[in-house]
């Protein structure tokens, strides 16, 4: 007995949670404010454990934060500069309700502004924590470049997401990052290694956007807001890593090319540079002007532990990656107007290849159709009316399939009027179990050297092994249909005999020559087997049955779609071969 | 009057009435409404004479075109006087005119247009007039001043020269047709243009007519006239030696300003409060970048240890590709399911869609959707740290011993006891292992060999058997058999003689107090006749219908239960050698539903529907109270070592209780699917069996260790199957054979079987 009596929700874990709306209390704050505020920081809501304790017993739906994440903000320098944003709304307001024009004026020119460098620096302490995170930034800043110039944003955030990305995709083409495309129904995806990171974004297709109602554009442009900082710090110290120029130069040379074109006709001055940058068609200036800087020949230190499988494996790896950043050396591209131009720019010169287009289209073109060295011509309409005998003429599918097969893929599926291959996801690994879509086995083959007609058969094969498989597992069951039918029959031959005796009361007693019941050992041991894991199952404790019966129904249910897939690849040959059979 | 006017103004040359349209602002001013309604008559003037009739009749059309206010209103007397104040308001823009030495620009420029070659022609003549600058006199041929010419209609003349002669209309009035000729035919009809005041056509000649063109594109009538010449800055930034004026200058230019004073003092007043702030310098460091991550100290620590960064956005699969693999695009049903199901609910979010080239992609419909749900996600969405389970599904099953280590057991269906015709309720062995009795609800007791399976008798008893028991004492054969409210003493003779007669001698002893039977619930009674050959020896009368008979041990004892919820009477304990019968129980517990005794101590266990308890028959008191954690007990069988007891219940569970251990069940078994029926203990092997509605019997082996440290190690070892599932049930009662391996089970279908 004794001591004081301790107070319910008092001690535990309601002391590390507290309710937004106490939270924005504390840091007397407005709800967007407090948004934004949260927005900018990064500071998100937790769930906690055991929601009822925290919530003192209730069981009313609420947002936590934690305690330490808002005692954090209170210290934030940029609170105050919302605050005095509030002072200088109102002032504004009464000037204006004043018609004191004066004071509107010197108002206006002491507006307050915030920056956020120290946010980002806080939120990153390092740059590859920055790199982790750059995929949502990347993404909303190429949707905000696509804004038309005028309502749902400010014109200099749309030209400042602009430059950005362009800066960005240089980067990229400079580093020969890019790893990944893929054309999806949403956009174009990219994923590109950087530093040692894979960082993936997302590209809308260039159309103009069909504002919707229901989306909130300042939460959208608060987050644009940081992300653009964050972009812009990112690519300074990317630059510079590459000891390219930043803001990025183009290089003397080709900045020579482009000048004798007519560009005045073409755009202002101003946006000029950054639209022959955007043009991705000429390199960058460096600092270190160096002309061809050689890699160094990187030393192998292995790992003790490490054994030297692995090692090879890797070593394999990265000569795949280094004949992948080749992969269109030498080749020549020339993109019609229909294309888009800018993905296939960006990433033909991402993995070395010479592209131009018609002058007409955009500025920055390097040659002109008539150019005799051409290799590729790409054409996304169903035939072109002039064709040069010494190039190809292809569908812009092909650029896309080949960097994700990490080789130069044979031309004749993808010419103009032919109908294309299915477009595979490249960020889709198979597991063993998976089903794999056979376009994906051809390029698997392709990889490995094999020739396209063997593989055919290789493909039927894996087909018919598949297949296989799939009757073993159907013959699991049949064989316990059969079990229970011969336990049938033998019931049946008793029952019989039972009915003889009992009406004839006398059973004929004949012999009738029996069968040898050929016993198969290892069916037996397997049998034994199966039947002691049952037993065992039924042992199980209840927790633990029931992850066991959810992670069994997952794999059964896995099993179930490939075989539902490969039923209607099956389907559709058979339909082939009825229609060409008659 | 009125219609003189009317024709007047209709007719209105408009070479004269230009001059009244344009207006100094000082007139302006003063005009009067009729005026304006005469300005806007004017603009709309017509060419031709032709209409000079018609006009007449829309006296009040032409007001309402002028959009007065004053339309509706149009009394003659009005009209009568507008058109005086007309007139009169014409002679005063005469006058005023020609009293004004000063005219604009334009007028003069209209008045070149009209008179031009008069003026032309007297250019030179009067070289002097253009020294007044005064325009108004130029065209002094006719005399009449600026009137409007219709005034000569009637006259032969149209007005007086400078000398004061008549100046004489030409001879030749033009008519229509002439006009329409001359348009024809003449080619300079084009320039020619009629001067009303002398009533002559002039032609212009090509200066003139160039002139007309320059003054209708807007341009300076003087070919010569540069319009850009260089302004020359009266007020410039220089600094002249001389003042410009002569004037002295003023007092209060050397006076400071009062005004300025006031306002100064106001911004210092201002500034010294802080009300105004000097301009901020403007930031150009902000949209500026630079190396933030230069000096990459690790003094500003990461987040705190349960920051959760966002996970990223799952990467697109095959389905998202614009031209996917034909076996990734819906079925027609697989998309009905998809416009059926709740967005949350979705596999995909999307549907998948192939198309044939690149071009043919439009634009993501949800794409700012998607991007803004990502956003809130990113700043909206509680986080939680999820522990992922990843481990190997096999690893969860339990290590058990190999059911092949744990042998004895039974395996096989070996023999099937068929008689009965209804289902069979209750089996019992007896203590030698060589018989099998059975009890049915048609209305039989058998008893089979256990070899064999031969039906060794039948006896008839004459209601549905509840349950039967065999006497464990192997020195006496004698059975059990409850059915309805009797329970009968059977002594089926399938023994030795020795044991037949012992049995009979139990049965023979005397009750010691007969007085007290006749007080008693209970009837004792001898049987007589055909049921005495049947082997049916003794009939105990119960007031309820009995549930269940079980033994002592020892063979003397015989417990029966008949459940009912409201008397306490429900279970009764009888002394077969003194044909003695006893209620141990004072008060009801609830539902009994079967009852043993403890194996070798004095303890008897009775199962409620919830619990077990267990009563020290010596002390007479309540030792234990199991809880069975189910909802309804259906069977109890105890160990032989006594400390251990299992229940099987209608919900599907069996519950091993440990006595020593606790008095909640030290495990729980959930192996049937359906009502546990009965269980049973095996007497020497540590087996037990539990038989269930689902047809299978399962068998376990649960060794039970000396020491008390160690738990009892249960392993199910086999699944028999056999019976048949009738009428939603299927076995209902199980019991081991006492020395072998052995175990029978009676079900529904009314058969027996043994497995071994």
């Amino acid at each position: 007995m004794g001591g004081l009596q301790k107070k319910k929700y008092e001690r535990g874990s309601v002391t590390n949670y507290i309710t937004r709306n106490k939270a924005r209390k504390k840091l007397r704050l407005s709800l967007p404010d407090f948004r934004r505020l949260c927005i900018l920081k990064g500071i998100y809501p937790h769930e906690p454990k055991h929601k009822k304790k925290v919530n003192k017993g209730s069981t009313a739906p609420r947002t936590f934060y934690l305690i330490k994440d808002i005692r954090f903000l209170l210290h934030e320098p940029i609170v105050g500069k919302f605050r005095d944003y509030k002072v200088f709304v109102r002032k504004l307001k009464k000037a204006y309700g004043k018609t004191e024009w004066s004071a509107v004026e010197r108002l206006r020119e002491n507006k307050p502004t915030y920056k956020l460098d120290h946010i980002i620096k806080e939120r990153y302490p390092s740059f590859i924590d920055a790199l982790r995170d750059i995929d949502d930034a990347l993404c909303m800043c190429f949707l905000f470049s696509t804004f038309a110039r005028t309502g749902k944003c400010h014109v200099q955030t749309i030209q400042l997401c602009r430059r950005l990305t362009v800066e960005w995709m240089n980067y990229v083409v400079a580093a020969r990052a890019l790893r990944k495309v893929f054309i999806s129904i949403k956009g174009i995806y990219y994923q590109a290694e950087v530093m040692g990171q894979l960082i993936t974004w997302l590209v809308p297709y260039q159309f103009s956007h069909d504002h919707p109602t229901d989306v909130d554009y300042r939460v959208m442009a608060t987050f644009t807001e940081l992300y653009t900082t964050l972009l812009g710090f990112i690519n300074f110290r990317l630059y510079h890593s590459l000891n390219l120029l930043y803001p990025p130069k183009l290089d003397s040379k080709a900045e020579c090319e482009l000048k004798e074109e007519n560009e005045e006709d073409y755009a202002l001055n101003s946006e000029c540079y950054l639209e022959k940058l955007s043009a991705l068609s000429a390199s960058l200036a460096r600092m270190v002007s160096s002309a061809e800087e050689e890699e160094a020949q990187l030393d192998q230190f292995p790992v003790e532990g490490e054994d030297m499988e692995k090692l090879e494996a890797r070593e394999r790896e990265q000569k795949e990656q280094e004949a992948q950043k080749k992969l269109f050396d030498g080749l020549k591209f020339f993109l019609n107007r229909e294309v888009p131009r800018e993905s296939l720019a960006f990433i033909i010169r991402c993995f070395g290849g010479e592209v131009s287009w018609d002058k007409s289209v955009c500025i920055g073109s390097t040659y002109e159709v008539t150019e005799e060295t051409i290799t590729h011509h790409i054409v996304d309409r169903p035939n072109a009316s002039t064709q040069y005998i010494n190039r190809y003429y292809i569908q812009p599918q092909w650029v896309y399939d080949c960097i994700n097969a990490k080789i130069v893929l044979p031309v004749e599926d993808y010419f103009l009027g032919v109908t294309l291959p299915p477009h595979l996801s490249p960020f889709v690994e198979e597991k063993e179990g998976d089903y794999m879509p056979p376009e994906k086995v051809k390029i698997m083959a392709l990889q490995r050297g094999e020739k396209p007609a063997q593989e055919q058969e290789d493909e039927e094969e894996e087909d018919e092994d598949e297949d296989e498989e799939e009757e073993e597992d159907d013959n699991d069951d049949e064989e316990e249909d059969e079990e229970e039918d011969e336990e049938e029959s033998e019931e049946k031959n008793l029952k019989k005999m039972e009915k003889q005796r009992s009406q004839g009361k006398s059973l004929q007693v004949k012999v009738t020559p029996g069968k040898m019941k050929v016993e198969n050992p290892e069916r037996l041991e397997q049998e034994e087997k199966a039947e002691e894991k049952r037993l065992a199952i039924m042992m199980m404790k209840k927790k633990e049955k029931y992850l066991y019966d959810k992670i069994m129904f997952g794999k059964k249910r896995k099993i179930r779609e490939v075989c539902f897939i490969l039923l209607l690849i099956i389907d559709s040959h058979v339909d082939k071969t009825v229609c060409e059979a008659p | 009057m009125e219609e003189s006017s009317g024709n007047m103004r209709s007719s209105e040359p408009t070479a004269a009435m230009k001059k009244v349209r344009e207006k100094t602002a000082k007139k302006r001013s003063k005009e009067e409404e009729e005026e304006e309604e005469e300005q806007i008559f004017n603009f709309k003037d017509k060419p031709a004479g032709k209409e000079e009739e018609d006009e007449d009749l829309s006296d009040s059309e032409e007001s309402v075109f002028s959009g007065l206010e004053d339309s509706g209103s149009d009394s003659e007397e009005d009209e009568k006087e507008s058109d005086d104040n007309d007139d009169d308001d014409d002679d005063d823009v005469t006058a005023v005119e020609s009293k004004q030495p000063k005219q604009t620009e334009e007028e003069e420029e209209k008045e070149e247009v009209v008179g031009g070659v008069t003026e032309r022609e007297e250019e030179e003549k009067k070289e002097d007039e253009y020294e007044h600058d005064s325009s108004d006199e130029e065209d002094i041929r006719n005399t009449v001043g600026n009137i409007p010419m219709e005034w000569y209609k009637d006259f032969p003349h149209i007005g007086y020269n400078l000398d004061g002669k008549k100046i004489f209309k030409p001879i030749r009035n033009k008519d229509e047709l002439d006009d329409f000729l001359d348009k024809m035919e003449n080619p300079d009809y084009w320039r020619t243009v009629h001067d009303k005041q002398t009533g002559s056509d002039i032609v212009l000649s090509d200066e003139q007519v160039e002139l007309v063109n320059r003054l209708q594109k807007g341009q300076f009538g003087d070919v010569n006239f540069n319009e850009y010449q260089p302004s020359v800055e009266f007020f410039s930034s220089d600094v002249m030696i001389h003042p410009v004026t002569n004037r002295p200058a003023d007092k209060r230019s050397f006076i400071p300003s009062l005004i300025e004073k006031e306002k100064v003092s106001k911004l210092v007043h201002a500034i010294k409060m802080g009300w105004i702030k000097p301009r901020r310098v403007e930031d150009d460091t902000r949209g500026r970048f630079y190396d933030l991550w230069a000096g990459e100290d690790s003094s500003i620590l990461g987040r705190h240890k349960m920051h959760l960064p966002a996970p990223k956005i799952p990467l697109p699969g095959h389905q998202e590709s614009y031209n996917p693999p034909p076996e990734y695009l819906f079925t027609e049903e697989e998309l009905a399911l998809w416009e059926q199901q709740d967005a949350s609910d979705r596999k995909l979010p999307f549907v998948p869609v192939k198309f044939s080239s690149l071009r043919q992609v439009p634009a993501f419909s949800r794409f700012i959707h998607e991007r803004f749900e990502r956003c809130l996600d990113l700043y909206l969405c509680p986080r939680q740290r999820k522990m992922r389970v990843n481990v190997n599904p096999e690893d969860l099953i339990p290590k058990l011993p190999k059911p092949k280590d744990l042998q004895p057991f039974p395996t096989t269906q070996s023999l099937v006891y068929r008689g009965h015709s209804g289902l069979v309720r209750s089996i019992s062995v007896s203590p030698s292992g060589q018989w099998l009795a059975s009890g049915s609800d048609d209305g039989s007791v058998r008893f089979w060999e256990v070899c064999s399976s031969r039906c060794m008798k039948t006896v008839q008893v004459g209601g549905a058997v509840k349950s039967v028991a065999w006497n464990p004492n192997p020195s006496v054969c004698l059975l059990a058999v409850a059915l309805e409210s009797v329970v009968l003493i059977l002594s089926p003779s399938l023994a030795d003689r020795q044991v037949v007669q012992s049995s009979e001698r139990l049965l023979s002893g005397q009750p010691e107090a007969d007085t007290s039977d006749a007080a008693g619930p209970v009837i004792w009674s001898d049987t007589e006749g055909e049921e005495l050959n049947q082997g049916i020896r003794l009939k105990i009368q119960h007031p309820k219908a009995v549930h269940q008979v079980a033994w002592h041990a020892k063979g003397d004892y015989l417990a029966s239960v008949m459940p009912d919820h409201s008397s306490h009477l429900q279970v009764l304990i009888h002394q077969l050698s003194r044909r003695r019968s006893q209620n141990p129980f004072r008060k009801n517990k609830g539902l009994v539903q079967c009852v043993s005794f403890h194996p070798v101590r004095p303890y008897f266990f009775v199962a409620t529907q919830r619990s077990v308890r267990i009563y020290n028959l010596v002390k007479q008191e309540m030792t234990k109270k199991l809880q069975a954690n189910s909802k309804w007990i259906s069977s109890m069988a105890v160990h032989p070592g006594g400390d251990h007891v299992i229940c099987g219940s209608y919900d599907c569970r069996l519950s091993w209780f440990d006595l020593d251990l606790s008095t909640k069940p030290y495990k729980m078994l959930r192996h049937h699917k359906k009502a546990v029926r009965g269980a049973a203990y095996h007497r020497s092997y540590p087996l037990f069996a539990s038989a269930s509605d689902d047809g299978s019997v399962i068998v376990c082996h649960g060794t039970v260790y000396n020491d008390l440290m160690q738990n009892p190690l249960i392993v199910p070892v086999k699944v028999l199957r056999g019976h048949v599932i009738t009428h939603d049930l299927g076995v209902l009662d199980v019991t081991f054979h006492p020395t072998q391996p052995w175990v029978f089970s009676s079900g529904a279908d009314a058969t027996i079987r043994l497995f071994t």
